[in-house]
């Protein structure tokens, strides 16, 4: 980087250090500096007053419990012995979000293609809207749309699935009843994050650089492997963080859920029955009624959230870290 | 964040009650009228905070609404954010009054006392309810159920339509060779803890799983709210769950009679009101607890109770005469009167006198 052929309010929020001429610093810089460095500060020390928080508010449920915090999968915090765990819990979540990934991120990747590189300009910009519109919705018309609309119409496809692939344990159902379950709530979930993924993905392939691609079809390939190597190598860092950003919400995703999961409080495979429980889901049935054991439980899973999202949102910033330096683009 | 949440739609809901207040009190002549005739209303201006109980939030909107409309310059806002809530909220003094499905106990009972200091806090009984077994079955208008056999439906161990057990205190009914869909609450609420109350007691060896405000029994689904469990119902052929009365007269849902051993009695709010006012008084003092008789044979047994909870003596001496004068007015004829058109159950007989007087006593 060339700093001295820059203005001087380029340079100084980036160093910090005295500039290159001396006193030449104007005060709008300096304050600009300040005002910006301590947006910077906040956010961290709003992130250690939340983790704060939820530590010290969890610590009289972990004291009282008298299970396995981690693999019991009762949740009865008020009752007396204290018992709760987020065994189920954990499971849902995972449950729900995984299947919600492995329908988004083909679907949200294949919309972001089309947008960016087939699409005339005119498609192109409509479907961006529409896709961007989606998340606008408020999640808990999509926990209605799920439960009034969308799982009577799934009532067939299920029994198929279960007609002719129970034999894999996953599609297995004893019931007979196919609403309210685990993989209903990640197809919910999964057009819920559908906006973020391929939103993302989109500015990604957008930057793809021109040479790049120009070099793929001189030498003659065809569209599809112009995209399989020139544009998925470059742009693979940033789908994936947007995959993992699509997790993110996937997995803290709260009302929707709630309104969607039959709530009970084991690990059951059998996806495609009632049941199912996530962290988030848990919090907003069980808050309002909660005594004061129950709340400090509540924030305590709400702590085990609050670690898992934070670890896929750093995993995704690691990646997009990592992207700007191997990038060929500069 | 989901305490940012309920902090907004708290501040919504408040700027909604306030709206509301302000069009009531534009009633102008006619609502002095309907003072007078409700005899005894002893207005007091000023205003003054309640929250709580969510069963009782309909019954608080329409007394505060009349309440109001007699009295001008008085302000109630209720807001039904949970008994749990409203526990805590009257606990740190930011309430007046809590409503709550449940009498004061343990800490909570000591917390209270302390925040009442120169006063026990008190349990008023006040708005009553009743619990149905709503259902839809094409062509069953009229179905009977026993305690024994609700446990088992509801702890899954009698899962057909047809069941031999529901067959026989249905003779001359046909029932559907299906299986019962069965739907319960997914949340924690009074309801579920009042209705496995009403199980445990009256349903016998059949029901294992005592009460609690969360579902622990195996099978069924679960249904977020009064309105989840009501939709799934309606939508859903062959289904039961339970809802509170008022829902399921609101959503036209059938609902079955119980047989708790000396015949059928429908699920109505008058033959709920014979259960509570049969139930046994208990609490020291001005402080009313009832405990309830679940395997009465004469009155409608799932029924439930909620609380007005308040300091006897020791409340905010700015806020006691309001809060006395509108107790007053909801322990009055008028205003218990009014309940059973909303779908809910009067209290009546000695225990609506002792209230009274439990009113009568705060200062």
């Amino acid at each position: 980087m060339s700093t001295t052929l820059e203005p001087p309010g380029a340079a100084a929020p980036a160093t910090g250090t005295p500039d290159i001429r001396g006193a030449a610093v104007r005060r709008g810089d300096r304050v600009f500096v300040g005002l910006s460095r301590g947006a910077g500060i906040l956010i961290l020390v709003t992130m250690a007053a939340i983790a704060v928080f939820l530590i010290w508010k969890s610590i009289p449920s972990l004291q009282a419990n008298t299970a396995n915090f981690f693999t019991t999968s009762e949740w009865s915090p008020d009752a007396k012995p204290v018992v709760f765990g987020i065994a189920a819990l954990l499971f849902g979540t995972l449950m729900t979000a995984l299947i919600a990934m492995l329908l988004a991120v083909p679907v949200g990747i294949g919309i972001a293609l089309f947008i960016a590189h087939y699409a005339s300009r005119r498609l192109a910009s409509t479907l961006g809207f529409v896709t961007d519109l989606l998340a606008a919705v408020p999640s808990i018309i999509f926990g209605m749309w799920g439960i009034q609309f969308l799982t009577p119409q799934l009532q067939g496809f299920l029994q198929w699935l279960t007609t002719y692939f129970g034999w894999i344990p996953i599609f297995q159902n004893d019931l007979g009843i196919y609403t309210r379950s685990i993989l209903i709530a990640g197809i919910v979930l999964a057009i819920m994050v559908l906006p973020t993924i391929s939103a993302i993905s989109r500015e990604v392939f957008v930057q793809t650089p021109r040479t790049h691609i120009e070099a793929a079809l001189a030498l003659g390939a065809t569209r599809w492997e112009m995209v399989r190597m020139a544009i998925f190598p470059f742009a693979r860092p940033g789908m994936i963080s947007a995959s993992m950003l699509g997790l993110g919400r996937a997995l803290g995703e709260t009302i929707a859920v709630a309104l969607l999961l039959s709530a009970t409080y084991e690990i059951n495979w059998h996806i495609t029955e009632p049941g199912g429980i996530t962290f988030a889901a848990n919090i907003a049935l069980k808050w309002n009624e909660a005594g004061t054991i129950g709340l400090s439980a509540l924030v305590a899973s709400g702590l085990v959230l609050f670690v898992i999202t934070l670890a896929v949102n750093m995993g995704a910033r690691l990646i997009i870290a990592r992207r700007s330096e191997f990038s060929g683009a500069n | 964040m989901n305490i940012t949440g309920k902090t907004a739609f708290a501040a919504v809901a408040i700027t909604a009650a306030l709206a509301l207040a302000a069009c009531g009190s534009d009633g102008g002549s006619s609502a002095g009228t309907s003072a007078s005739g409700s005899s005894s209303t002893n207005c007091v201006s000023g205003s003054i905070k309640a929250s709580g109980s969510t069963a009782q939030k309909n019954a608080m909107a329409e007394w505060i609404n009349s309440y109001q409309k007699s009295c001008n310059g008085a302000t109630i806002d209720y807001q039904a954010n949970g008994s749990g809530a409203g526990i805590k909220d009257f606990i740190n003094k930011q309430t007046a009054f809590a409503g709550s499905d449940s009498a004061l106990k343990d800490q909570d009972k000591t917390d209270a006392d302390a925040r009442c200091a120169a006063g026990p806090a008190i349990d008023l009984p006040m708005v009553g309810g009743a619990i149905v077994a709503a259902y839809n079955v094409s062509g069953v208008d009229k179905l009977v159920l026993t305690p024994e056999i609700l446990s088992g439906i509801f702890s899954n161990t009698i899962t057909k339509w047809n069941d031999p057990k529901i067959a026989a205190a249905n003779s001359g009914v046909t029932l559907p060779d299906a299986t019962i869909a069965q739907f319960h609450r997914s949340d924690s609420s009074g309801t579920t803890d009042n209705w496995t109350k009403y199980l445990a007691a009256a349903g016998g060896s059949a029901w294992t799983f005592d009460h609690a405000k969360d579902w622990k029994a195996p099978g069924g689904q679960g249904a977020k709210g009064n309105d989840g469990v009501g939709a799934a119902i309606k939508s859903t052929p062959n289904s039961i769950g339970y809802v509170e009365l008022s829902f399921a007269l609101n959503n036209k849902l059938a609902t079955a009679w119980v047989d708790n051993g000396a015949g059928a009695i429908e699920p109505t709010s008058a033959n709920a009101a014979k259960t509570i006012a049969a139930a046994t008084v208990g609490g020291s003092g001005n402080d009313i607890v009832l405990t309830l008789d679940y395997k009465t044979t004469t009155g409608y047994p799932a029924v439930l109770v909620t609380y007005e909870i308040t300091c006897e003596k020791g409340g905010d001496a700015a806020l006691v005469p309001l809060t006395k004068s509108f107790l007053t007015y909801t322990a009055s004829d008028a205003a218990q009167a009014t309940l059973s058109t909303t779908g809910y159950v009067p209290i009546t007989g000695d225990v609506l006198t002792k209230v009274r007087a439990s009113v009568a006593s705060i200062s």
